[in-house]
């Protein structure tokens, strides 16, 4: 990959002038087991308003061997987890003696639900995100206990689910009923939180492609998630992951699955819309 | 830290080089090991290649690849972790390249080092300075 | 036995004889290094993988042994010659006596 040199020039520059605006994404591309083509660099949305000259995925800021991880389904060990929630989808769980395969045949049938997420649910009158409609078919339909919220057999089966969507563009809704919700979560994005005083704007909307000491910002897209994390060596959800940077600007954090953090999920994930599913991705 | 062994025998073994190392501790458990593959034979500066990232996103998966033609086995060290022992490989008569990869933990920038023996019994290793980035954030 | 241990194993179903391939392994597992310490400040003991090895038709491929600096979800590939029909067996064995197996028959053609 021809960026390498750069990018590493760019890395031994940062760590002794750690201001220095250097590094940006790279140019390289994704396909992921030499057939799924991956968008991941997308005309911004409309309601961006130029916030975003182009909407990057978090995969082009990251090193070669980081992002080969994520280009076979071998080498990417998020697929580990997918493949226990393969297993979990055909076991029947709770009272009912169902499982998700009973209602819902085989996980391929999932082919596109995780574009849509967060999405509106009439019947609730609320957004839910993809756990929470996970938890809603275990409560009512299996008769099965709620998984806590980013707990791993959620995310691992929130992972299998994106997997089936691979490629396929993110497509949330913004209007409509969806509406208050992704204003409430416009609001988070843009507040300064904590002792540090920084908005989720501060680092990926200003800062993306600097470094914030040896850490190479990315634009902060959700499409990406459950997302395998070299530095814990396990998928990773998406609320448990906002939690970690509002801890870091040093703010008392609102919780995985709190509606805070569903709006926020909403309105980051609009943000990424255009960009292809990459759900389980690799990162550091 | 850049001596070899063969400047190692040529002062007469292990013992009075590691008290003439700055972090001698350190260097005397790599050493050590290195002995104990080798039997305390020569150990040639070219016959095994590593490669690994120059940086590391993060040390806890870091990819390596090891290699050398003819190879009965490859050790690899990482002399700056806790304990500097990685892996052993010993080929067998069914593989088809005397050549491996995996993931392997830097507790730090430091050097990784393999060492192989040579199917002819001589010994050869190499070395390789990865620079492991500390993250600004680790949300 | 570590919870939720899972090989997997990518090796192509065919090849012609004589042919040098390559094998991918994967296998679910922390490798708990003995270096990490738990909230209470008490060591959190050593618990990994510590060998692995592939063999065909009871022949030596490869023989791995493996330290507590292997990655969380070992990783390994290497490649092997294929003299004849038959069945690949892998095979890691845990520090707490588990040991974990997988076969893949592999046609020549």
């Amino acid at each position: 990959m021809k960026t390498r040199t750069m990018t590493v020039a760019a890395a031994l520059f940062a760590l002794s002038a750690p201001a220095l605006t250097a590094g940006g994404a790279d140019d390289d591309n994704l396909t992921i087991n030499g057939n799924i083509e991956m968008t991941t660099k997308a005309e911004p949305a409309a309601h961006l308003d130029g916030a975003l000259p182009e909407v990057i995925s978090g995969w082009h800021f990251r090193s070669d061997e980081t992002q080969e991880l994520e280009m076979d389904d071998f080498d990417n060990p998020g697929m580990i987890f997918v493949d226990q929630a393969r297993e979990a989808w055909n076991t029947a769980e709770g009272s009912e003696g169902k499982s998700c395969a009973d209602c819902h045949n085989e996980p391929e049938s999932m082919a596109g639900v995780r574009t849509v997420y967060p999405k509106w649910n009439e019947e609730a009158g609320e957004v839910r995100t993809i756990q929470m409609q996970m938890n809603d078919c275990r409560e009512n339909r299996m008769g099965a206990e709620p998984w806590k919220y980013d707990a791993s057999a959620a995310i691992n089966m929130e992972a299998l689910i994106s997997s089936v969507s691979r490629g396929m563009p993110m497509d949330v809704a913004t209007d409509g009923p969806a509406q208050e919700t992704w204003e409430q979560g416009k609001e988070i994005y843009y507040t300064r939180y904590g002792k540090l005083e920084l908005a989720c704007a501060s680092c990926h909307e200003l800062n993306y492609g600097n470094y914030i000491r040896a850490d190479h910002l990315s634009q902060g897209h959700t499409n990406g998630f459950p997302t395998y994390r070299l530095k814990n060596a396990k998928l990773n959800g998406q609320h448990s992951r906002f939690k970690g940077c509002v801890r870091d600007t040093r703010a008392e954090t609102f919780s995985p699955g709190s509606p805070e953090f569903v709006a926020l999920e909403l309105y980051v994930a609009s943000r990424g819309n255009g960009l292809s599913v990459e759900g389980p991705s690799v990162r550091n | 830290m850049d001596f070899t062994r063969r400047e190692t025998m040529a002062i007469g073994g292990a013992a009075l080089l590691v008290a003439s190392l700055p972090r001698g501790a350190q260097a005397a458990t790599v050493d050590e090991l290195i002995a104990e593959f080798t039997g305390g034979a020569d150990v040639a500066d070219s016959g095994v290649e590593l490669t690994a990232p120059e940086i590391a996103e993060n040390g806890n998966t870091v990819p390596i690849e090891v290699s050398a033609e003819s190879a009965e086995a490859i050790m690899v060290l990482a002399a700056g972790n806790p304990t500097p022992p990685v892996a052993t490989f010993t080929f067998g008569p069914l593989a088809a390249s005397h050549y491996a990869s995996t993931r392997i933990r830097l507790a730090g920038t430091q050097d990784v080092i393999a060492v192989a023996k040579l199917s002819d019994g001589t010994f050869a290793r190499t070395s390789k300075n990865v620079k492991v980035t500390i993250g600004g954030c680790g949300g | 036995m570590a919870e939720g241990v899972r090989p997997r194993v990518k090796v192509p179903r065919s090849a012609s004889a004589g042919d040098a391939i390559t094998i991918k392994t994967l296998i679910s597992h922390p490798m708990e290094s003995g270096q990490r310490k738990d909230s209470d400040g008490n060591t959190i003991p050593r618990s990994i993988i510590n060998r692995f090895t592939c063999e065909f038709n009871g022949e030596s491929v490869v023989d791995v042994k493996m330290e507590p600096a292997i990655s969380t979800n070992p990783y390994f590939e290497f490649e092997a010659t294929v003299p004849e029909a038959g069945e690949f067996k892998f095979t890691w064995y845990d520090d707490d006596g588990s040991v974990y197996e997988e076969t893949k028959a592999i046609e020549v053609g």
